[in-house]
């Protein structure tokens, strides 16, 4: 088995009182190790659903989400998710914040470890000197910031994210997008990342999979050809110009679809 | 300097309020079997000191007793509400005409109930009057939760006792003591309101009414000002807890 994530045929639809509201139909999606998969479409075309299905959350009508050559039928410990909204508990301080996953998946571990662990973390993000405060008293960027390290803290298989950058300013957003790529480079992880931005995901993406309107199955891949330590300054050369315009592209058909079945 | 405004102002309050009710009382020339003024009041706690202790500790236990009941039976019911839409369906209407109904109208029921247990009648009136507005916060506090916080737990394979006590819980406190707040009150009426109706009853509710029976209105209204600092008393307890347990929702203003 070469990929890690590997989603077959995935149906899937929501029992509504006007009757099943088909979400996914059709969904393929192949995500190697360590690779960086983004994953755009039109608004409420199922990509929430996606991210709840790889985390075990909740299990397709048809089709099978394998992880690790493992069908997944319930929720694993092998995964980190992260929000638009950064979900940080407020009656905790960062610290203790970042630490939570390991309470569940290590309730062994040593509270000195987990401390290290944490605060190496935060040191990679930024956050140094940020441990003992409370989320209230962080600006949302860092809360996001803190929010990933509690997503990875674990050593996850694989990193969900639902628009993690969704709720920030342009510039926040990059500088997160770098912290990102920074991450990635000293703590490889395989991630899932679910986008409204076609920039960011050819940014931190490796593939970027566009998904058709709802019901929502993979319309296009998109392999990114740019080298690993990119800037934000390559978004506006043309190789990624290109690519952001065959997204482009590829939305407005995916719009397009969703528009004529609505009628 | 702080601190001294945060004591001195409101004793300066009540200073106020003090001369107002005295100057109320002399420029109507009241004399004190209609309304009696403040300075009638060390006289009536000097005579009856004993009996203001003895009350004073029936009522405070008894109200402490039955606010706790209110908070388990609460709690357990918030707690059933929030978890299950089935339940909470079921219970509302019920927990709100039950509380609709004047706990004084309780009284004689739970008199014939329970002949004689004064005691266990008294308590069992201030739970009933104070479990409500816990029930209910508790309830919405659980049903609000925000989905992504159970999930960032389920998703790594907690059970729903691990989500409901590292997130669940403390994140429902700041309504909780929200509600504590308001039942400390209620369970306080609760209990004086039994002493009050119920024949041969203890508590500085039964003081008040051996005041009424003997027209010693002194007497009456001493009565009225310790329950008024009983109940002062009880809420900060209340609100001492809350900042030991949900300080962090206490936002700094600045």
């Amino acid at each position: 088995m070469d990929n890690l994530i590997d989603i077959k045929g995935v149906r899937h639809a929501y029992r509504t009182k006007a009757g099943p509201l088909p979400v996914l139909d059709g969904l393929d999606i192949q995500v190697a190790e360590s690779e960086f998969c983004a994953v755009v479409g039109p608004s409420g075309c199922g990509k929430s659903t996606l991210t709840r299905l790889v985390a075990g959350l909740m299990r397709p009508d048809e089709g099978e989400v394998w992880l690790h050559g493992k069908r997944v039928t319930s929720p694993r410990k092998t995964v980190g998710m992260a929000f638009q909204n950064p979900v940080l508990l407020e009656w905790r301080n960062i610290l203790d914040n970042v630490i939570l996953p390991l309470e569940i998946v290590a309730p062994s571990m040593p509270r000195r470890d987990r401390v290290a662990r944490a605060e190496a973390l935060l040191e990679m993000v930024g956050l140094s000197g940020f441990e003992g405060k409370r989320p209230s008293e962080l600006s949302g960027g860092m809360r996001q910031r803190a929010s990933l390290c509690r997503a990875i803290v674990h050593k996850p298989d694989v990193l969900i994210m639902d628009e993690p950058f969704g709720a920030l300013d342009n510039f926040t957003r990059e500088d997160l997008w770098q912290t990102m790529r920074d991450l990635r480079a000293k703590e490889p992880f395989t991630a899932v990342l679910i986008t409204h931005d076609l920039r960011e995901s050819v940014f931190l993406g490796d593939q970027v999979i566009v998904l058709s309107g709802r019901p929502a199955r993979t319309q296009y891949v998109l392999d990114v050809t740019l080298p690993d330590d990119r800037t934000i300054d390559i978004l506006y050369e043309r190789e990624a110009g290109e690519m952001l315009h065959i997204l482009r592209d590829q939305i407005k058909i995916a719009q397009g679809r969703g528009a004529a079945e609505a009628q | 300097m702080e601190s001294l405004q945060k004591i001195g102002v409101p004793i300066a309050a009540i200073l106020v309020f003090l001369v107002l009710w005295e100057a109320l009382v002399r420029l109507n020339g009241w004399p004190d079997y209609v309304m009696a003024s403040p300075s009638d009041l060390p006289q009536a706690y000097a005579r009856f000191w004993e009996l203001f202790l003895v009350g004073a500790w029936q009522t405070l236990w008894r109200t402490v007793a039955g606010l706790l009941l209110a908070v388990i039976v609460g709690v357990l019911i918030g707690m059933v509400m929030g978890f299950s839409r089935i339940m909470r369906d079921a219970l509302y209407p019920l927990l709100v005409g039950f509380n609709a109904i004047p706990k004084a109208t309780l009284v004689p029921v739970l008199a014939l109930l329970f002949i004689g247990q004064h005691d266990f009648n008294t308590v069992m009136m201030a739970f009933l009057i104070s479990f409500f507005p816990i029930a209910v916060s508790v309830g919405i506090g659980l049903s609000t939760l925000e989905p992504e916080y159970r999930d960032i737990l389920r998703s790594l394979g907690a059970s729903r006792v691990t989500i409901f006590r590292k997130i669940a819980l403390p994140k429902t406190l700041p309504e909780f003591f929200g509600a504590l707040k308001v039942s400390v009150t209620l369970a306080f009426i609760g209990t004086n309101l039994v002493e009050i109706v119920s024949p041969h009853g203890r508590g500085l509710g039964a003081l008040f009414l051996s005041g009424q029976t003997n027209s010693n209105y002194p007497l009456m209204f001493a009565v009225l000002i310790a329950l008024a600092v009983l109940g002062i008393a009880l809420y900060y307890a209340v609100v001492f807890l809350e900042r030991v347990f949900a300080g962090w929702a206490e936002r700094e203003t600045t």
